[in-house]
């Protein structure tokens, strides 16, 4: 029973992204530049921000970083993710106590604070959130994350 | 190139973090023993079958059903400025919008003597119905109980009534442990929790009086952290309440327990409540494994640790996270005997579980005997999700919400994800 629920979760995750992908593709012909940034991102960076999204992030942004319904926002498709990368970093440094608008959706559940993981361990979830579930954006570095550390 | 990576990033991705547990499932006792019937996208015991009478029509949450046959559901949300639509089944087995009023989101909504009870997430307002259960006049409502707290998390005013002019309102703790921050990592709970003051119970107060506030009710039970399914057991005369329990064990307390015990642990508790009760929300949990009150590891305890405190027992209990979200006694004389007095409970479906494979969107039954629950609950009606895989992932297509009874002795079952409102007959 399990493992069939399993193979399931990944068989939904793996065609979510691969339809993302495919969007994206017709999106972005001419999108050389981000392509070429995106590239230069090292498979160690997104193996350990997948590591620390299933150690402390995927209990409410689930495997499918589509979130749940009215109370955790979802990953994939949302401009807070791929948008710009101080807010994103602020997010997971303080936390977030308010209602959020994604694609014309309210979403209401606290995210707390994540400001014990590693600027290291917070830059490389964040670029492999940008860089997964469809989405596509540029890396974020381990000074970028420094930077912000106790800045409201 | 990039999408290659990603794709087998998320083929790994089952494979981290599974240090722990046994490979059983958790203390999961469900039997199914009957054979199956597929009916309207559900899954059935034999004998039964489900329509679909109306879809679309919002955030479909708790709902009502009067002995002429209307139906009365609250939405979430408002839409086009109606938050309650009025439902009106044809011939057809179709169901038509009758009309639609209240122009606030919300959850809860019960007939009682002569007039419909509706909540907002902060206040509860009553509708006159004239001698056809017809709301008599939609534009005003009488404010029965006004400023109960709202704070985003667990906000939802479930409501019932008694048979002696009581009403009772859930209102939820705003937190998820009462922590000093709530959901952080490792932060302890707050002393003497305060959130109990306003939220974390279940509120009486008398069901004809007008702008009630705090102060004008009763905590008639504490130590609830969210109670969304809720129902007056008439045989007992008793209020029975389904708790949904805490989240993020692990996730908190990541030295205490593993990944597999946050998604079990704690229980969904039914409750029979009495007044002055309290079940111990935040500073312990239900263990349906060890089947123990467990301290909170909030508030000192290590996942093995029992409570300290007068808690009452659950009167059942089930798995973590599952969300309980309608709870309704059957008495009823359509369906065989057997449901005859028991409850059926409509579960939400997890979210809590990952990266577990989600569970829930389902209506279960809970067997009674003598006014307590006797026997293994069993699943009713299964596959509100679509399908399995859907189940796992959690992106369900409908999520089961309200559970309401009809003249004929059908219960209707509510759908606040697509807006969907099925009908459950039993066919001899």
């Amino acid at each position: 029973m399990r493992a069939i629920f399993k193979t399931a979760i990944i068989a939904a995750a793996v065609s979510t992204t691969l339809t993302a992908a495919a969007q994206h593709k017709s999106k972005t012909k001419s999108g050389s530049k981000a392509a070429k940034s995106s590239a230069l991102i090292s498979a160690a960076t997104l193996a350990n921000g997948q590591k620390v999204y299933g150690q402390s992030c995927i209990t409410c942004h689930m495997v499918t970083g589509l979130g749940v319904p009215n109370m955790n926002p979802p990953l994939a498709g949302s401009p807070f993710v791929t948008g710009d990368k101080t807010k994103l970093i602020k997010i997971v440094l303080n936390g977030l106590s308010e209602d959020v608008e994604v694609n014309g959706q309210t979403y209401s559940n606290n995210m707390p604070s994540q400001d014990y993981l590693k600027d290291q361990d917070i830059a490389d979830v964040l670029t492999y959130v940008r860089n997964n579930f469809g989405n596509k954006a540029t890396a974020v570095t381990a000074s970028e994350v420094k930077a912000l550390r106790g800045k409201k | 190139m990039l999408s290659a990576a990603v794709v087998a990033g998320l083929l790994s991705f089952k494979c981290i973090d599974h240090k722990n547990g046994p490979a059983e499932e958790n203390g999961q006792t469900a039997q199914k023993t009957e054979a199956t019937v597929e009916s309207a996208g559900l899954k059935l015991p034999a004998g039964f079958q489900a329509t679909i009478i109306a879809d679309n029509i919002g955030r479909a949450r708790h709902i009502a059903v009067t002995p002429q046959g209307d139906i009365y559901v609250k939405l979430g949300r408002a839409k086009d400025g109606k938050g309650i639509v009025v439902l009106h089944e044809g011939a057809d087995g179709k169901a038509t919008v009758k009309s639609g009023f209240g122009n606030f989101g919300g959850t809860g909504i019960y007939i009682k003597n002569g007039y419909l009870y509706a909540s907002s997430d902060e206040n509860v307002y009553r509708y006159k119905l004239n001698d056809k259960n017809e709301v008599i006049n939609p534009d005003q409502p009488e404010l029965i109980v006004e400023g109960l707290i709202n704070r985003r998390q667990h906000e939802s005013k479930s409501i019932v009534l008694d048979n002696d002019g009581n009403l009772y309102v859930n209102v939820g703790a705003y937190s998820n442990s009462c922590q000093e921050k709530d959901r952080q990592r490792g932060s302890l709970g707050r002393k003497g929790c305060p959130i109990l003051d306003s939220a974390g119970g279940i509120w009486q107060f008398k069901a004809d009086k007008q702008k009630q506030h705090y102060g004008d009710g009763v905590r008639y039970a504490t130590g609830l952290r969210n109670v969304v399914g809720l129902d007056w057991n008439q045989q007992l005369n008793q209020l029975f309440v389904m708790q949904h329990g805490r989240d993020q064990l692990h996730d908190i307390f990541p030295d205490l327990y593993t990944v597999k015990q946050s998604a079990e642990l704690p229980a969904e508790c039914m409750y029979a409540l009495k007044k002055g009760d309290n079940a111990g929300w935040p500073y312990m949990y239900y263990d349906q494994i060890q089947h123990k009150k467990i301290m909170a590891p909030e508030y000192g305890g290590d996942g093995k640790k029992e409570a300290e405190g007068n808690f009452i027992d659950p009167a059942a209990a089930y798995p973590g996270h599952m969300a309980p979200n309608g709870l309704l006694f059957y008495t009823g004389n359509q369906f065989p005997e057997k449901y005859k007095n028991g409850a059926f409970i409509a579960f939400h479906g997890s979210w809590n579980r990952a990266p577990e494979p989600q569970a829930g969107y389902f209506v279960v039954f809970q067997p009674f005997k003598n006014g307590k629950p006797s026997g293994e609950w069993e699943v009713f009606a299964d596959n509100f999700s679509g399908s399995q895989a859907n189940t796992a992932s959690g992106a369900a297509t409908h999520r089961p919400c309200g559970l309401a009874q009809g003249p004929d002795g059908s219960i209707y079952v509510t759908d606040d994800s697509k807006g969907t409102v099925f009908k459950i007959s039993y066919k001899k």
